[in-house]
């Protein structure tokens, strides 16, 4: 099963709303996770490797039936939109793992992926959370996966090059980073095919998991700004000791130097 | 020869000995000598037809197996010229088992069309290629550089993945006002059809602003699509997304649809082939010109006011050419400018060199460099270098980047490429004089 | 655990450590955590699962819960989440931190859940505000800030490394360890195969945090030299643009841009790039661009958030030796 999301294109320029509390829906234009479509990618690699079905879920957001049925020309078997879900909001991802817990049990995957992690994750990643809500081992930050049987065989990537290997027993949940191959194409007329076959299953979101109410009402977004930023880089002067001595201090004040 | 071209030695097979065998007796006799070979099966017929049955049943893909292997085509393909390609060879290859769904060679073809224009048989690679290669992609196969480009047409309405919104962006620097429809609709003369690169591109935008600039001083009543336009498609159709070019050939009938116009001018060659020769098929209408083809009749009227004092020389491109059969147009153009020389390259008009761009080539720019010793860009800066002239004018939107970069990367930095419309702005004065 | 909706004033730091290391971040959150319990007095403690040979590097917190069991020898989401929720339950403090790494990221919001407690991402600003943690968090891709209010006894902050000033402090002393076992916290279904320590081998430009990158301003292949001084003081793979890979300078895995890598390191330096549409393509989206050219109009500059005309060939062997000193 693979769990997929819509987020604001970044190419957009984001607004905050009125009210200074979320960015302004109205006008921008949604795309996928682009770590979710990694996750699907991963999804179809294992379904070719392992004879696995592939269902896709998203819940009802702008743009997303576009999203699904391309899902379902890269080769998925099943699309699922779950509906009566909170709209035109931001929707917390303790609040989207909350909803998709109940329902992730009821069908009972052998394995849940979705994308490492998204753009919107204010409170926490998708994976881990709805790895806690359905008390299943999880994994963030996936870059390899080798599924048989009923175990997984993950690789996660922990920076710097180092990566760790782990056995899961299934069912788990793992965020993707990168699938083992890019994510393929679905060209638009296989698109527009799956669009007029329809095969687009909308469901009713189960109520989410109590337990996560407090959660999702003890964080607030009290404001929402851009940070300042410049059109023109901020030069540097002086002779080539000074500015390489402040270079390396703004290197050094990012971590990025060793030792 | 080509020059610097990868070239192989052609391979000749010849049998020395044959054996016949009587269909009547079966009784079987040696037969010696050269004559020998009417007998033997020939290499023709060892081959089968298998390799051709599936591009021959998709359409546009027929022509490939009419081929006869005259020859004439390869010398013409500015593919070979700098590798190892040309119609002939393709059929040859695929006569000889190559699968060209899955090969390299699919993607190389720039559908220049000049291969087209000497072929006996009328073996049409602009036709065969796209077909293939839906099919192609259709089987998942498509080179990444061209998918990332496929994906951000669809998602963002543009081939670079501009935001759609600032596609209008342009206008603010161009120092006559340019009128936007959605925002302030109702009836207009010309509808200037922008396009992605003289939207988004930076040396685009300058050409944009040029041009805006000369339909002011023309008095034409104009205006833009903004941030409703999309791009025309085309060369992501030919380059095999042909359901692409649909869906967006779909919202752009859409939003015409909308507005009031006489005609459509766009300086793109590639948007320009689309509306004058596929949207017809689809039953959608437009009178539709090049800038050059609008611009030409009115050269008497430009504002003039100094001498461009350049030796130029002009690059056809292949799709206002070849395709579309104008080769006139721009010159007169050119011709009027005060001050100009304008010089011709070896290769022009009718054999005009293609820079490489068409096709999908645009986006397959490291996909290319693994199977020619030099980019069609480079090898065309170099004939236009040849000439001597000191500016290598255009009126394609691709050429402008790809011939600027080509200029430096072969060391020719004398050579400044221009956009026609840049020439005859600065004839006008540039922003100064609005 | 604390049923009046007043924060505990301790803060409990989730060190990370790499083996042969404890990791910077977990410095900069212990600054960042010394920064916020200075007007409440507060205690700053730290937890660390494995590595009980680094413990001893830790002097600069209050306490150091070390987690010393076999089932943390090695790194495995499910051992560690269940550790550490055992010792943030037992040690009940405000707030916990940790970072968005790839063990922040699959501890965060299990923990959140069975804490319980809510979490707050991508966190580069932290401050207090009466009873309230007010965190900035970097969302959209760092397009925009927001200010989060929680309102809770409890809450975790996951920090983005980088964002907070911290240096390892060697002369603090040693810590007060306590030794935590963990029995009872049931069988895991995850079990740690190996971890493999990176590969010099194969070049991936589009994994690193940091790239020096060259364009045709270097010149010659010959003088790539320096520049690959700097790359190898910076631990950092080099990159290109289109013209360096094209002389075959350096090979075409290198390049960056519309025709080859799209990347987004921590930071990215240009040396003598002119910054093409093609090449900002490819690198545009780096959290941090240093650009050297001497023009100083080359468009590189409106994407760079530092810049400089010094010339390249000047400015690296400086830079080199500002980077080893
Ligand atoms: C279809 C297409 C695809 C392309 N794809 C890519 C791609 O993927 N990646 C890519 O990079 N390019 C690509 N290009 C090429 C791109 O257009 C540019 O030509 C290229 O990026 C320029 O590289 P550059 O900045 O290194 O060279 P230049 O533009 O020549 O810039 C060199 C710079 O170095 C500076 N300089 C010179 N000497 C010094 C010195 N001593 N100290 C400091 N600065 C100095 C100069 O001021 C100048 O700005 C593509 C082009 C096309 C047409
Ligand atoms: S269309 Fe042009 S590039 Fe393609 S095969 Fe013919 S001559 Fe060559
Ligand atoms: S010109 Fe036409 S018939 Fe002759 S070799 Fe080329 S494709 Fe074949």
């Amino acid at each position: 099963m693979v769990l997929l999301k819509q987020l604001p294109d970044l190419v957009e320029e984001l607004e905050p709303s009125p009210d200074g509390t979320d960015i302004d829906r109205e006008f921008i234009k949604f795309i996928l996770n682009e770590f979710d479509d990694q996750a699907l990618e991963e999804a179809l690699v294992t379904k070719e490797s392992s004879g696995a079905e592939v269902i896709v879920v998203a819940l009802d957001e702008p743009e997303v039936d576009q999203v699904l049925y391309t899902a379902l020309a890269k080769g998925a078997d099943r699309a699922v939109k779950l509906t009566g879900v909170p709209a035109g909001t931001w929707v917390p991802t303790h609040l989207r793992a909350a909803i998709l817990a109940p329902f992730v049990r009821e069908l009972a995957p052998d394995l849940v992926l979705t994308g490492v992690q998204s753009a919107e994750d204010l409170d926490g990643q998708l994976a881990s959370l709805l790895g806690g809500y359905l008390d299943l081992p999880h994994a963030a930050v996936v870059v390899g996966l080798e599924v048989k049987d009923s175990i997984a065989r993950v690789v996660q990537e922990l920076g710097s090059g180092r990566s760790v290997e782990e056995q899961i027993t299934l069912p788990a949940v793992l965020g993707i980073q990168a699938a083992s191959q890019a994510p393929r194409y679905a060209p638009i007329s296989k698109i527009r095919q799956a669009m007029q076959a329809g095969g687009l299953e909308e469901l009713e979101a189960p109520a989410p998991v109590d337990s996560a109410d407090i959660a999702i009402a003890q964080v607030r977004i009290r404001r929402l700004y851009a940070p300042e930023k410049s059109t023109h880089a901020e030069m540097l002067t002086g002779d080539p000791g000074e500015v390489a001595t402040r270079i390396a201090e703004i290197l050094r004040s990012k971590g990025l130097v060793k030792a | 020869m080509p020059v610097g071209g990868r070239k192989q030695p052609p391979v000749v097979v010849e049998k020395p000995e044959a054996t016949a065998v009587s269909t009547i007796s079966g009784r079987s006799w040696e037969l010696p000598g050269m004559w020998n070979r009417m007998f033997e099966p020939r290499v023709l017929s060892d081959y089968t037809a298998t390799g051709f049955a599936r591009i021959a049943g998709l359409p546009g893909g027929e022509s490939l197996e009419w081929c006869y292997g005259c020859g004439k085509c390869v010398p013409v393909c500015p593919v070979d010229l700098v590798g190892e390609y040309g119609p002939r060879k393709i059929h040859r290859k695929v006569q000889t088992g190559m699968d060209l769904f899955s090969s390299d060679d699919l993607w190389l073809c720039t559908s220049c069309a000049n291969c087209l224009r000497v072929c006996p048989k009328e073996v049409d690679m602009t036709k065969v290629m796209p077909a293939v290669r839906e099919a192609a992609i259709g089987d998942g196969m498509v080179p990444a550089e061209l998918q990332d480009v496929f994906e951000k047409t669809f998602r963002n309405g543009n081939c670079l993945g501009e935001n759609p919104r600032r596609r209008n962006a342009w206008t603010r620097a161009a120092g006559v006002p340019v009128r936007v429809l959605p925002t302030d609709p109702g009836a207009v003369d010309v509808l200037f059809y922008v396009e992605d690169y003289w939207s988004y591109h930076p040396r685009g935008q300058q050409a944009a602003q040029c041009f805006a600039r000369i339909l002011a001083a023309l008095d034409v009543d104009f205006a833009i699509l903004g941030p409703e336009e999309k791009t025309l498609g085309d060369s992501q159709r030919v380059a095999g997304e042909k359901g692409l070019f649909e869906a967006l050939m779909e919202d752009v009938a859409a939003t015409l649809d909308k507005y009031e116009f006489k005609r459509i001018v766009t300086p793109d060659p590639h948007g320009f082939n689309a509306l004058k020769k596929v949207y017809p098929k689809y039953g959608h209408n437009y009178e539709v010109s090049h800038y050059t083809q609008f611009l030409a009749p009115l050269v008497d009227k430009i504002p003039f006011r100094s001498e461009v004092r350049h030796r130029v020389t002009f690059h056809d491109p292949c799709y206002l050419g070849r395709h579309n059969g104008e080769y006139d147009a721009p010159r007169t153009i050119l011709d009027a400018i005060p001050g100009i020389e304008l010089v011709e390259m070896g290769r022009c008009r009718e054999n005009g060199y293609c820079c490489g761009g068409g096709g999908g080539g645009m986006w397959l720019d490291g996909f290319t460099a693994n199977h020619t010793s030099e980019r069609l860009s480079e090898r065309r800066v170099r004939e236009a270098a040849e000439t001597g002239a000191d500016v290598l004018a255009v009126c394609c939107p691709y050429e402008v980047s790809r011939f600027e970069d080509a200029a430096k990367s072969t060391g020719n930095d004398q050579l400044r490429v221009m956009d026609i419309v840049e020439l005859v702005d600065m004839a006008m004065g540039g922003t100064g004089a609005v | 655990m604390g049923e009046e909706n007043v924060m505990s004033d301790d803060i409990l730091v989730i060190a990370e450590h790499d083996g042969s290391n404890v990791v910077d971040v977990t410095f900069e959150m212990l600054s960042a955590a010394r920064e916020l319990a200075k007007d409440s007095g507060g205690k700053v403690l730290a937890a660390m699962a494995g590595g009980a040979a680094l413990a001893g590097s830790l002097g600069a917190f209050d306490r150091v819960y070390l987690i010393d069991d076999p089932a943390v020898s090695n790194y495995s989401p499910e051992a560690f989440e269940k550790a550490f929720t055992h010792v943030v339950r037992d040690v009940d403090p405000g707030l916990v931190l940790t970072s968005t790494s790839t063990m922040g990221l699959d501890l965060a919001g299990g923990l959140s859940v069975a804490w319980p407690a809510p979490l707050v991402s991508y966190v580069v600003g932290l401050g207090r505000e009466g009873d309230d943690v007010v965190a900035t968090s970097q969302i959209y891709g760092g397009k925009l800030l927001a200010e989060v209010v929680v309102d809770s006894p409890h809450a975790i902050c996951a920090l983005i490394a980088g964002s907070f000033s911290g240096q390892p402090s060697p002369e603090a002393g040693s810590p007060d360890v306590e030794t935590v076992s963990l029995e009872g916290i049931g069988p895991s279904r995850t079990s740690a195969l190996a971890v493999h320590e990176p590969d010099s081998g194969g070049v991936d430009i589009t994994a690193a945090d940091i790239l020096v990158s060259v364009g045709r301003g270097i010149g010659s292949k010959e003088n790539l030299e320096i520049i690959e001084e700097l790359a190898e003081a910076l631990g950092a793979p080099l990159a290109a643009s289109r013209p360096v890979t094209d002389q075959g300078w350096l090979s075409k895995p290198h390049q960056v841009g519309k025709s080859g890598k799209k990347v987004k390191p921590r930071a990215y330096l240009a040396f003598g790039i002119s910054g093409a549409p093609e090449h900002l393509e490819g690198m545009r989206d780096s959290e941090l661009i240093i650009a050297c050219n001497t023009d100083p109009d080359a468009p590189i500059f409106d994407v760079a958030h530092y810049g400089t005309t010094v010339d390249l060939f000047d400015l690296v062997p400086e830079l080199t030796e500002c980077i080893q000193a």
